[in-house]
């Protein structure tokens, strides 16, 4: 069968999240991170940053919102019954500190069809962009999303 | 901080995920999607039991390339992983990695996050500022 592309290119609505301070030390303790600049405002400050920094992996919780409508549009057509998240990168630029305002717009990168080995099903990639700016319009992060749908 | 090398091993972590280590990790992402939380939903598409975030321990494997050029948050630049298995709750996992290349006040790191030979992140790779 051959997979769906016509969403390749397409853009969705931005989403806008305001950074908390005591959201970036709940990520962090998970992570078991433990330097004082993801906590303390004065540790903060004294190691360069604007505010209480959010650890780089934290770029999930304020850009995965922006995600969520592009993974559910029908255009796409993902089967979430057979998807696994296949790979993932970010690229930071400056940090995100508590205060924030992050806006993140979500793209679709490329959606194509890769021959099952040993005659298994063919499998379907799907990879989104989004890119997240700050209140001053500094790219905070990149991230390439790729899901992978077994048997397409 | 020690000088870092091409070649060099990076200071191995290890952690253990208790059983509500993924609840706590779904508070802090966002991220509800039942097969981490709720082993009936993951058994019932197939899993053993419920599984790890992979994001969760993207963030471990992130935590160990900021160690090891000293824990600034700000000198992780890039880092890009491919999913492999499943990572199971109340299972150790261990990050370590190699250092790929120095150049130009930046290395290359390679990080792997496995528990025991169930490799979970592979071909993670990081670039850090010295």
């Amino acid at each position: 069968m051959a997979i769906k592309t016509e969403a390749v290119g397409k853009e969705w609505p931005a989403t806008t999240y305001e950074v908390g301070k005591e959201k970036i030390g709940e990520y962090a303790r998970v992570i078991g991170l433990d330097n004082p600049a993801h906590f303390d405002r004065e540790a903060a400050k004294a190691a360069g940053y604007r505010e209480v920094v959010a650890p780089p992996m934290f770029c999930v919780v304020y850009s995965a919102p922006a995600l969520a409508p592009a993974m559910f549009d029908p255009e796409v057509g993902i089967n979430f019954a057979t998807m696994v998240h296949g790979g993932q990168q970010f690229e930071w630029g400056e940090p995100a500190c508590s205060g924030d305002e992050i806006t993140t717009t979500a793209r679709c990168l490329e959606i194509f069809e890769k021959e099952g080995k040993d005659g298994k099903p063919s499998n379907g990639f799907y990879v989104f962009e989004t890119i997240s700016v700050n209140q001053d319009g500094q790219e905070v992060v990149r991230g390439t999303w790729t899901n992978i749908v077994r048997g397409v | 901080m020690a000088e870092l090398h091409a070649g060099d091993q990076i200071a191995e972590f290890k952690v253990t995920p208790d059983k509500y280590t993924p609840h706590r990790y779904a508070g802090a992402s966002g991220d509800f999607n039942p097969i981490h939380i709720d082993p009936e939903f993951a058994k019932a598409v197939g899993l053993p039991n419920t599984i790890l975030h992979g994001l969760y321990m993207m963030g471990l494997v992130a935590r160990a390339a900021t160690d090891a050029v000293g824990g600034d948050p700000r000198s992780l630049k890039r880092l890009s992983v491919e999913f492999r298995g499943m990572g199971a709750p109340e299972t150790e996992i261990a990050v370590s990695g190699t250092v790929k290349s120095v150049e130009d006040g930046e290395a290359i790191l390679d990080v792997v996050a496995a528990q025991g030979d169930n490799v979970t992140i592979k071909n993670a790779e990081a670039e850090v500022e010295l």
